[in-house]
């Protein structure tokens, strides 16, 4: 499983592409298929084996503030314990 | 026990308050965006959104004040430092910035902020220096390299007969009043981090009541280059680099202590 995931605005994204090089992973792309109401080809995380990290260095790269990172962390005994 | 171990998931960046939840009008791959979310993070750090009023230059960033969820003004062309001046000096408790582009500071506002430093004038400046007039349509500004083409220097700046570009960061960091003269760029990820991290200090300096404090930012016009922003990345550390040297130009006394006790 992937240890993080992004969520991009796609409405705010411009297809600038400098999450796409700064991403150290390479699951960042532009899409082909499909562009948002500017008219541009939005980013999208493309990301099958599960290789994004969750480091958020697309987001601070992103001019845009279109992206919103989310980390998977180990929840500490003790309040795994409180959820059960 | 569970055989599986329990993960939640956690939010490790998303927008900062301070930033209003709207696209901006810039042009693909123009960090104009990032600074401002620079400002906005550092504002949002430092809990100080409520009191913080930006005073908006003209330029590509004209709309600043609709950006920032702060209170803002908008100043006349290169007049942004003369009315954060007024705006401080009534309302001394207020965390009072501008921001301010080349053509802005550089040029019809260059007296407006030379004599705002040398009186030490207790705001920020956070100037970004892109080395062209972007909102106008690419013309050469006072910052624009030797050799640069722009639209007004189609064969390259002449040096000859426009002259050299200024380095402000430089010239402000001889005011007297200048507590915190710095330049970073905007051109990669770890550069953007040290760019936020002089910005925060450049608040703190203000907070301290130190004085006059601005933040030269390296920044890409891709559009007024007319090249891709992975290109203009690459541009700025082989072309602007070189001639807008990246440090620490006026660091006054007390600073240092306020970087240490962060």
């Amino acid at each position: 499983m992937a240890k993080g995931r992004i969520e991009i605005n796609e409405d705010h994204c411009k297809g600038c592409s400098l999450c796409v090089i700064a991403c150290p992973q390479n699951v960042i792309e532009l899409a082909t298929d499909r562009v948002n109401a500017k008219g541009y080809y939005p980013a999208m995380l493309v990301d099958p084996e599960g290789n994004c990290t969750g480091c958020a260095i697309c987001a601070v790269a992103c001019p845009d503030v279109c992206i919103t990172v989310y980390r998977q962390v180990p929840v500490k005994a003790s309040s795994a314990a409180a959820a059960l | 026990m569970a055989t599986t171990a329990m993960v939640e998931e956690k939010v490790v960046y998303q927008r900062p308050e301070s930033l209003e939840s709207i696209p901006t009008h810039y042009c693909p791959g123009c960090t104009h965006g990032v600074a401002h979310r620079l400002v906005a993070e550092v504002l949002d750090e430092l809990g100080v959104r409520e009191r913080t009023i930006g005073v908006s230059p003209v330029g590509c960033s004209v709309f600043a004040y609709k950006y920032f969820n702060t209170d803002g003004a908008e100043a006349a062309h290169g007049r942004a430092p003369a009315m954060a001046t007024g705006i401080k000096r009534i309302m001394p408790d207020r965390v009072v910035f501008t921001y301010q582009g080349d053509g802005d500071l550089a040029a019809i506002g260059i007296a407006e902020i030379v004599h705002a430093a040398t009186r030490g004038e207790n705001f920020t400046t956070i100037f970004i220096n892109n080395a062209i007039y972007g909102m106008t349509g690419g013309q050469m500004a006072p910052t624009t390299l030797p050799g640069q083409r722009t639209t007004s220097s189609p064969v390259g700046r002449d040096v000859e007969l426009t002259g050299f570009p200024i380095r402000m960061a430089e010239l402000l960091s001889g005011a007297p009043g200048a507590a915190y003269v710095v330049r970073r760029s905007l051109h990669n990820v770890k550069e953007i981090n040290r760019a936020k991290r002089a910005i925060k200090t450049a608040f703190e300096v203000q907070l301290a009541g130190l004085g006059f404090s601005m933040v030269e930012l390296l920044s890409a016009c891709p559009t007024g280059w007319k090249v891709t922003p992975p290109e203009a990345m690459d541009w700025i550390e082989q072309q602007m680099v070189p001639y807008y040297p990246l440090g620490d130009y006026k660091i006054a006394d007390g600073v240092e202590q306020l970087a240490k006790r962060r």
